[in-house]
């Protein structure tokens, strides 16, 4: 049986679309993203440093994590790291949020755009 | 009146004073940009972490003076005082080390010393200024004048050469200085009286040493230890007896709390024969016998102390936390050791510091971009100035002490 081009191209396109939707973390909303870069710079920064260059932490900029798996990398954000100082984050940020900021510190972690704004859902 | 009574100073002497006269009349005539006088007993900086810039600020009045930018990455930043109080040395993230003139504003010297810095000491003679630094780890010695470097002293431990990060430096009577070394567990004590052959010496000292304290007379090292529960004890006018582990099992074999920032130990942690000392993955604050160095109490708190400081007489002891409940301030009787009264100063509260005497104690409030200062006998604000992202707050009265 021969399938109809445009069933292909839809099926493909499908396809290409959970992959990428699986690939990548859902995109938090404008208010959570900027919290949770704010926290990402400032407070992970204290032992990370604020340019994410490293301090007590090790560095967290594209070059020091390019060979690391993204998987372990959202497991130590998670779970912490015992017999270090790596705290778990659970419960501060959902499993979600900590593979998307894994992925932006991969691919070089946004600016502050300072903390979340007075009001907004914390 | 007669002519004859007007007499003219010898001409020798105008030779000196018409010089002079011009001098003065020309520099009021161009406004030069004078060096301000007067004192510096109430000058202080804040670091404004995000912008690597200070303001110079003073307690009387309670106001900023200036700002001074140029300093690099201050994400980290730690700052010590030349003995006459001018000058403030600037210690970054970046392994900048900056000297700061409080009076003229400005930057009169400025090295890049490390890859990764974590603060910075004084000797006891004012002469040396020493930066303690993550990478490459160890301690480097500069001249405090011209920041021209006397010494490197790498914290080398093992047999392949590996360098520890080093935290907790503190100046000690006859410019030697004690420091710990995060990687190598050990308390080190280097003596500088002669800056270009120092020796040091090594202490066990337990696991994972993450900040120190000198006490006030100098005598007692502290380290404080993430990887266990206690502290290690090193008294400096006998150090062969070796670290003695004070406040040891405080966590009585509980699972620690999640530590989200390293709490910060300086010689404000002694008041009254007592030091109140962050416990690590605990919400409490130790109290121990600065004699006996037997444990006097735990006091519970609101969650991980970062700072715990004492009003200078010692009569209370300021707590602040870390994320996520950065927002609380709480406040400790020394005489009952209870909490008795709990503050919500600003969001995420980073540092305080008492003004000389302890009237005021000064808050940055670092998203809200402000630092508030607080009436310690009310308890209540007085006031508060805009401040970008700031983070230490120092007053030049630390010129003075020992550990500052």
């Amino acid at each position: 049986m021969k399938v109809p081009p445009l069933l292909a191209h839809v099926w493909v396109l499908i396809v290409a679309a959970s992959a990428a939707a699986f690939a990548s973390a859902a995109e938090p909303d404008v208010l959570r993203s900027r919290e949770l870069v704010h926290l990402v710079r400032q407070d992970c920064g204290s032992c990370h440093g604020l340019t994410l260059a490293g301090g007590l932490g090790p560095a967290l900029t594209p070059d020091a994590l390019a060979d690391k798996p993204a998987d372990g990398l959202v497991a130590t954000v998670m779970g912490g790291r015992p017999g270090t100082p790596m705290p778990p984050f659970r419960g501060i940020v959902s499993e979600g949020e900590a593979q998307w900021i894994v992925e932006q510190l991969m691919r070089g972690f946004p600016a502050d755009g300072g903390p979340a704004l007075v009001g907004s859902a914390n | 009146m007669s002519d004859q009574n007007v007499r003219l100073a010898p001409p020798l002497l105008w030779v000196i004073l018409l010089p002079a006269m011009v001098l003065l009349l020309s520099a009021c005539a161009t406004g030069m940009p004078t060096t301000q006088v007067r004192g510096t007993g109430d000058l202080g900086v804040v670091i404004e972490r995000a912008d690597g810039r200070v303001q110079i600020v003073e307690t009387s009045g309670r106001s900023v003076l200036a700002r001074v930018p140029g300093l690099g990455d201050l994400s980290h930043a730690s700052v010590v005082f030349s003995r006459d109080a001018r000058h403030a040395y600037v210690f970054g993230r970046d392994g900048g080390l900056t000297k700061v003139d409080l009076l003229s504003a400005s930057v009169v010297g400025r090295v890049m010393q490390a890859g990764n810095a974590i603060g910075g000491a004084i000797s006891q003679d004012g002469r040396i200024v020493v930066a303690q630094n993550y990478a490459p780890g160890g301690i480097k010695a500069f001249d405090a004048d011209t920041l021209e470097l006397l010494a490197d002293v790498p914290a080398e431990y093992g047999t392949e050469g590996k360098r520890s990060k080093v935290v907790g430096l503190a100046d000690l009577p006859g410019n030697r200085f004690a420091y710990a070394l995060f990687d190598a567990d050990e308390i080190r004590v280097t003596d500088l009286s002669d800056p270009t052959h120092p020796t040091t010496q090594r202490y066990a000292a337990g696991r994972q040493p993450y900040d120190g304290l000198v006490t006030p007379d100098g005598r007692h090292y502290i380290a404080g230890l993430f990887g266990e529960d206690g502290l290690a004890m090193l008294d400096l006018w006998q150090p062969e007896q070796g670290v003695r582990k004070i406040l040891a099992g405080y966590g009585m074999g509980a699972e620690p709390l999640p530590v989200y920032k390293m709490p910060h130990l300086r010689g404000w942690a002694v008041a009254g024969g007592r030091a109140y000392l962050p416990a690590i993955g605990r919400h409490e604050v130790l109290v121990v016998d600065t004699r006996s160095w037997q444990e006097v109490a735990r006091i519970p708190v609101k969650s991980q102390p970062v700072f715990v400081m004492a009003r200078p007489d010692g009569r209370e002891v300021w707590v602040n936390f870390a994320f996520p409940d950065n927002g609380w301030v709480q406040v400790i009787d020394t005489l009952d050791q209870s909490v008795v009264d709990t503050l919500q100063p600003g969001r995420a509260i980073l540092h305080m510091e008492f003004a000389p005497k302890g009237e005021t104690v000064w808050l940055s409030a670092r998203d809200d971009n402000r630092v508030v200062v607080y009436d310690t006998a009310t308890r209540k604000p007085l006031g508060s100035f805009d401040s970008a992202s700031p983070s230490g707050i120092f007053f030049t009265s630390r010129a003075m002490r020992t550990g500052f």
